[in-house]
């Protein structure tokens, strides 16, 4: 099929960028959006061009690293889809697919659509993780966990720190990332002793990176490619209420 | 635009390690709070409110004592119009507090997205309508409210001034002739009827933050709560405008 693409070109972080038209020719719909976008790439580099700077690395949906907001939508228009997933039986010949960063002053642009996502790494940082003696691992059986907070914190934990959210938030908040983390370690005996700390260090760091607040729209869910819902961020929010009353 | 790959501070902590307290209440889910606390109040002085106002269906007699009962509520234990300033205060603070967080949080969320898409797509979140009413439909109320002040409390704008007379008020506010004013009571209804529609469920999700079903339970709850509300504050205009009530 042959296809018109409008993607938002900048040569580097301080630079302007814009929408450039491509026109790419024989993509087979058994391609992923990201090989059809290697076939573009081939095509520059033949022509003595500068290929398209995108973000990718398992290309199996797992990583978290592909990042395009296709025609508007975080990931492109499949639900539950990361970008790496979709494939172009999705489109029709003929189609114009306009394709651009994720747009967030928390992840800038470091080239054409690569952004830099420190900022969650930073939150997570802040006290998204438990600190735990090393040593031999212990029994998986040592500390019992109940079935149904073993599925809801594996449900959470299934978030692999994309950044659709985000993209997709009309306010550019990362609150549905925050939230699964908070969500996954809260229905974890081992999320426990740093429970309040986590909360508050982390929505501090969030806030500080310049990332807008929850009006639960639920665009992030309906973006998620691992369908985390809104439930964590409910989890947040009573987290969040208890340790600011406790540590006030 | 920079990069900044250096790692920021972890979070601001005073001395004790314990973060100071106007950073929590100002936090994103800290102002998330105050707005559902303050919007919460302000929908039960609404439902309030919409129940007083269907006394115009029994009568001057009726909605006249209704209002004289307001102000003299408890007397002669508590001076006059204690009830009434008590509510009054509350309603400015609830405001007040309502707007400051909204405009706090719309700007921060404004900056959070310094360059925008070139392509939108309709929304397909759980609150769809959310994020393309709740401010302007905000600023919608804010005009409302002042008119209404204007009309019905200060009577400013109002041919009806002489106070203990509210039923005469609401017949003169919405006489047939001035129809325009009850076009824009309808309108700004409908504006509060969405605002509500998100806002309603919006708080119980801030505040406590339920599990999956009941966030669904909720989400019909504030449907119905506006739906009622916005039909039982159309009812009274329209009822004065189709000669019903005068
Ligand atoms: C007076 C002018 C008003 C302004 C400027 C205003 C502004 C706002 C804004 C900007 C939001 C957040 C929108 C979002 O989450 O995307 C909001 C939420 C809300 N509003 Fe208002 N509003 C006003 C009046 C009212 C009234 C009259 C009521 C109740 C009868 C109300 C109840 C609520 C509630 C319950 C929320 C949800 C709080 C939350 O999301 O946690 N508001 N308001
Ligand atoms: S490349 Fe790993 S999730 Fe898409």
């Amino acid at each position: 099929m042959k296809l018109k693409l409008r993607i938002w070109r900048q040569s580097g972080a301080e630079a302007k960028g814009r929408m450039v038209e491509y026109i790419v020719d024989g993509i087979s719909e058994d391609a992923s959006f990201l090989e059809m976008l290697d076939v573009l790439n081939e095509q520059l580099i033949a022509e003595g061009a500068d290929p398209v700077a995108f973000d990718h690395d398992c290309r199996e949906g797992i990583c978290g690293a592909c990042s395009l907001v296709i025609d508007g939508q975080a990931h492109g228009p499949q639900a539950a889809t990361t970008t790496c997933q979709l494939h172009m039986r999705k489109y029709r010949d003929g189609d114009v697919i306009d394709v651009e960063p994720w747009r967030a002053g928390a992840f800038p642009v470091i080239k054409d659509l690569v952004v830099d996502r420190t900022a969650f790494d930073r939150i997570i940082a802040a006290g998204g993780y438990i600190s735990a003696p090393t040593g031999t691992a212990p029994d998986a059986h040592a500390t019992p966990v109940a079935k149904q907070d073993a599925d809801a914190a594996f449900a959470a934990a299934a978030c692999i720190g994309c950044g659709a959210c985000v993209a997709a938030c009309p306010n550019g908040s990362g609150m549905l990332f925050m939230a699964a983390k908070v969500a996954h370690l809260a229905r974890m005996p081992q999320g426990q002793p740093e429970r309040h700390t986590r909360v508050l260090g982390m929505v501090a760091e969030h806030d500080a990176s310049g990332f807008g607040g929850c009006t639960n729209t639920g665009e992030c869910s309906a973006a998620c490619p691992k369908e985390i819902g809104l439930d964590v961020i409910g989890q947040l929010n009573r987290d969040f209420r208890k340790a600011a009353a406790k540590a006030a | 635009m920079s990069t900044d790959l250096k790692p920021r501070k972890a979070a601001p902590a005073k001395a004790g390690g314990r973060p100071a307290r106007s950073p929590r209440l100002r936090s994103s889910i800290g102002l998330k709070l105050v707005m559902a606390v303050s919007g919460l109040l302000m929908v039960g002085f609404i439902i309030a409110h919409m129940a007083g106002n269907l006394h115009v269906f029994e009568g001057r007699e009726s909605m006249n004592d209704y209002a004289h009962g307001l102000r003299t509520f408890g007397e002669p234990l508590i001076p006059h119009e204690s009830l009434l300033w008590v509510m009054r205060l509350g309603l400015i603070a609830a405001v007040g507090a309502h707007i400051w967080s909204s405009v706090v949080l719309t700007r921060r969320a404004l900056a959070a997205r310094p360059v925008r898409y070139a392509s939108k797509k309709p929304a397909k979140g759980e609150s769809r309508h959310a994020a393309a009413t709740m401010r302007w439909g905000a600023a919608v109320i804010v005009l409302f409210v002042t008119w209404h002040l204007l009309d019905l409390t200060f009577r400013t704008v109002n041919p009806v001034k002489e106070v203990p007379d509210a039923y005469g008020a609401v017949v003169a506010a919405f006489a047939p002739e001035r129809w325009p004013v009850t076009v824009f009571y309808l309108l700004a209804l409908v504006a509060l009827g969405f605002h509500l529609r998100h806002g309603i469920w919006s708080a119980v999700q801030t505040i406590a933050g339920p599990d999956t079903r009941w966030r669904a339970r909720w989400q019909a709850a504030a449907l119905g709560v506006s739906v009622i509300v916005v039909a039982g504050f159309a009812v009274v205009p329209l009822a004065v405008s189709f000669g019903l009530v005068n």
